[in-house]
């Protein structure tokens, strides 16, 4: 294992936002705009520190952060950059400590590379880790929910710089609140959920997720030969099927886009037909009625051609893919995860079961 | 202007040639030409249209139509040349101050294009609420303190294609400071994505100039030659616009070239479903068409190293031509990719030269009949080699845009496409059609008129029948807008895209119609 590069700089940051499409399991939103507010924000700041938690000072505040609601609109309403600043102020009073260090909520598409952008403008350090280790849709979707850790104290804030906080009574309350606020707002906001002290944030927080996806990156930009076993000697990748998108299907529901893909096999899988069922993260790959893969793991349709994730919303037809599996981070593998992320809650009647042999 | 269609020429600027072509009512090719391409429009135009005008069945007064299809724009972004110098602003405050405008262009095409920017207060929200009251003030003052050398102004507001009121009162102020100077709107440009609308609408006022030349050498070389026809430039969804559209939206032909000659390729087989191979002197374009029409790409196109999101042909490109120099060199065999380019004529041994080119390669093998293959003899090892390697790598290209893993046939056109061989895998067939080598003209002048829209709606509001409904007709008005006739405009694409995490649903439709050349 290389040692994990200590600064996040311009080449880091291109290889993080790579190795977010591959973790993103489909969701989180094209990084881009995330990573052009980083790019801008290192240019004018300088390299974010990398860190672990162990390096922190226990006492001290990390704020787990990201935007919040739909990526495709805050692909036009672009943030203002300052919003991360009055977050933390506003969390810094209610928690009465110092942000020691700025965390991604998860990571996976814009969400995995944004909080860089907002690291470097406060001047603090990145941790190296997360709290989903992929991407998933809601609130309490994150591993401090495990450990009855809550949300709250939490605040998100928009570009006119406005803040909202919350203290409620559970995360599925906060869930409902955040979302209508969002909405309000105009579709998107930034956020910090989960604000612990480093001490408590050591339990739940999944390390080594942003050297884990800049190694990633850096594995599929430096690829020798195919970028595809480049990625699999960093990476334990399962391939269900190589082929072809031949159909889309998508439908808005509560507020998630729903909807399915089919892959039909080229080459060696040809004769095989595989769908994957999404709403936003890909849930399960099902082919013949047999359930192949299901959240939590990481079910990614990467480029045949750039091994670079695809979005759920940037599907379409005649895409040329490998429908890949990654494990998911065993906390979610437990009981108590799969009772959060497992594919009951997304509505499958069917039990998660290990795609990888070393799970 | 009498009301009626009936001699049709279609002109085609390439990076190498200039081709004409003169179809009649019934679309008979009549005449045809190829004259090597030059810097300046009305030069090279002139010269082409004097060798199709020359023909016996074409007279002057009988020309009503004249379509051109360049790729001047194209080049003037690639090579930074000739380009406005422009005030970019950007109507979105409070948000996206953590990304100033242009950040991610290439620094020696910013630098060129850039002459001032600014992000003021203003634009809408998703709902088509306003985002924050417009900034006029802060406009007026930016715009006040530019210096001299500003050419144009591009315009982009949050979410604009939702609500384009700010760019529209962001236009009134530029006028009320500047006076006449030409402004582009970005609403009018792109889709949805700030920075790529933006991207694009900036490089479009870059283009304006560009525009004004392209339209002025034609009109003045239609003059010189005493043809008085109404006029329309090609663009890159393979429809036509006039020529005030094109003074307006320069960046929409950037791409027409592949898009012409895909229209040409299905025009000349009768196929609408099937791959199209255009084979130049130096590079093969392989793309998809689909009812006829190009099909487009989704993912973010870049032109001259910026990311733009506008409609282009979904097309691969690979370094093969007639002109690609074959090699043998200490690494072994290689096969491009330089290329001789127009001096194919000279160069390639079977027309006298001294230099092997995949031409060469193709008479060897008997592809074509062409030239003096006796000249070949000793170069069999070379000339087999490299074949092989050409062959793979346009096969390893078809396999790459092909849609279904059934077969499909294949069209080839351009010059290059005698490269082409008979069996390609995954291809049932492969169709060479008659006047193959000018099948981007005759792309341009079969062409048809186009509208698009790109636009969000709130479904609380309409029903997405309703919906759908109204951004057709917005389309249907774009197209008749351009140039076409309102009785045979019909809408020929229509997706929708529902938007993730909202609590209400939302949808953005995009819509397309064509029709025929209208008649005035």
């Amino acid at each position: 294992m290389n040692e994990p590069p200590r600064r996040l700089g311009p080449d880091e940051l291109a290889d993080l936002a790579v190795g977010c499409t591959v973790l993103a399991g489909g969701g989180g939103g094209d990084p881009r705009v995330g990573l052009l507010m980083a790019l801008h924000a290192v240019a004018e700041a300088g390299p974010v520190p990398l860190v672990d938690l162990d390096d922190l000072d226990p006492e001290g505040l990390v704020l787990p952060s990201g935007m919040i609601g739909a990526p495709t609109v805050m692909v036009e309403k672009i943030p203002n950059g300052a919003e991360s600043r009055v977050i933390r102020s506003a969390l810094e009073a209610r928690l009465g400590r110092a942000v020691v260090a700025m965390m991604c909520l998860e990571m996976g598409g814009i969400n995995g590379v944004l909080p860089v952008a907002w690291a470097a403008d406060a001047g603090l350090p990145l941790v190296d880790g997360d709290l989903m280790g992929r991407a998933f849709p809601e609130v309490q979707m994150c591993t401090p929910h495990l450990y009855d850790i809550p949300a709250w104290p939490c605040a998100i804030a928009d570009e006119r710089l406005q803040v909202v906080t919350y203290e409620t009574r559970d995360n599925v309350w906060l869930e409902r609140l955040v979302r209508n606020t969002v909405s309000t707002l105009g579709g998107c906001a930034c956020s910090s959920l989960y604000p612990m002290t480093v001490e408590v944030a050591r339990t739940p927080t999944i390390r080594g997720t942003v050297s884990a996806a800049i190694a990633v990156g850096e594995a599929i930009r430096t690829a020798p030969d195919d970028p595809f076993d480049s990625l699999a000697e960093v990476l334990p990748l399962r391939s269900l099927l190589v082929g072809k998108v031949v159909d889309v299907e998508r439908r808005t529901e509560g507020g998630f886009v729903r909807g399915s893909a089919t892959i039909e096999g080229t080459a060696e899988d040809q004769g095989r037909v595989l769908d994957i069922e999404f709403q936003n993260e890909n849930l399960v790959a099902i082919e013949d009625g047999e359930v192949l893969a299901t959240v939590p793991d990481i079910i990614t349709l990467l480029d045949s051609y750039t091994a670079h994730g695809i979005v759920t919303e940037h599907i379409r037809y005649g895409q040329r893919v490998m429908v890949a599996v990654f494990p998911a981070p065993t906390q979610w593998t437990s009981d108590r995860g799969l009772a959060v992320v497992g594919p009951r809650v997304f509505g499958y009647d069917v039990d998660y079961r290990p795609c990888h042999p070393s799970q | 202007m009498t009301g009626s269609v009936d001699l049709r020429v279609g002109i085609d600027v390439g990076g190498t040639n200039t081709d004409a072509v003169v179809l009649d009512v019934s679309d008979r090719v009549l005449a045809k030409a190829k004259t090597p391409t030059t810097s300046d429009t009305q030069e090279g135009v002139s010269a082409v249209l004097d060798s199709v005008v020359r023909a016996p069945n074409v007279s002057l007064d009988r020309i009503t139509h004249v379509m051109l299809g360049t790729t001047h724009a194209t080049n003037a972004v690639l090579e930074r040349h000739g380009l406005y110098r422009v005030a970019v602003v950007r109507v979105a405050g409070p948000a996206s101050h953590s990304i100033p405008p242009l950040f991610d262009w290439p620094a020696d095409l910013r630098s060129t294009v850039l002459a001032g920017k600014v992000i003021v207060d203003g634009g809408s929200e998703l709902s088509g609420q306003e985002l924050a009251e417009f900034g006029r003030g802060e406009l007026a003052r930016f715009l006040d303190d530019l210096g001299e050398e500003v050419d144009a102004v591009a315009i982009t507001g949050v979410f604009s294609p939702v609500a384009p009121d700010h760019e529209l009162a962001a236009e009134e102020v530029v006028g009320e400071v500047l006076g006449d100077i030409p402004v582009s709107l970005s609403h009018g440009i792109g889709a949805l994505g700030l920075l790529e609308r933006e991207n694009a609408c900036v490089l479009n006022a870059a283009l304006l100039g560009v525009a004004n030349r392209i339209v002025n050498g034609l009109t003045q070389a239609l003059v010189a030659q005493g043809i008085e026809a109404q006029v329309f430039i090609a663009q890159n969804d393979g429809t036509l616009m006039g020529l005030d559209y094109v003074l307006r939206n320069p960046v929409l032909t950037i791409g027409s070239g592949p898009a012409n000659s895909m229209r040409g390729a299905a025009f000349l087989t009768g196929v609408t479903d099937a791959l199209v191979v255009d084979v130049g002197g130096t590079s093969t374009d392989v793309g998809v068409m689909s009812r006829g029409y190009p099909r487009e790409s989704s993912a973010p196109v870049d032109i001259g190293g910026v990311r733009t999101n506008f409609r282009m042909p979904d097309l691969v490109s690979v370094a093969l031509g007639g002109g690609t120099i074959v090699r043998r060199g200490g690494d072994g065999l290689a096969v491009g990719p330089t290329s001789v380019g127009y001096r194919i004529g000279e160069e390639a041994i079977v027309f006298g030269g001294s230099t092997s080119t995949l031409t060469d390669a193709a008479v060897w093998a008997g592809r074509a009949a062409i030239g003096d293959p006796s000249r070949l003899v000793g170069k069999d090892d070379e000339l087999e080699e490299a074949l092989v390697v050409a062959d793979q790598r346009l096969a390893d290209v078809i396999d790459a845009v092909k849609t279904s893993k059934a077969d499909v046939p294949l069209v080839a056109v351009g010059g290059g496409s005698i490269l082409v061989p008979d069996a390609i895998p995954g291809v049932s067939v492969v169709q060479r059609p008659e006047n193959y080598d000018v099948a981007n003209a005759i792309g341009a002048a079969i062409a048809s008129v186009s509208g698009q829209v790109d636009r969000v709606y709130k479904l609380g509001e309409n029903s997405r029948e309703e919906a759908l409904r109204q951004a057709s007709e917005a389309a249907r008005m774009e197209a008749v807008a351009a140039g076409a006739d309102p009785g045979t405009t019909e809408i020929v694409e229509l997706e929708e895209v529902p938007m993730a995490y909202l609590t209400e649903p939302v949808v953005r439709i995009r819509a397309k119609a064509a029709g025929n050349l209208g008649i005035q």
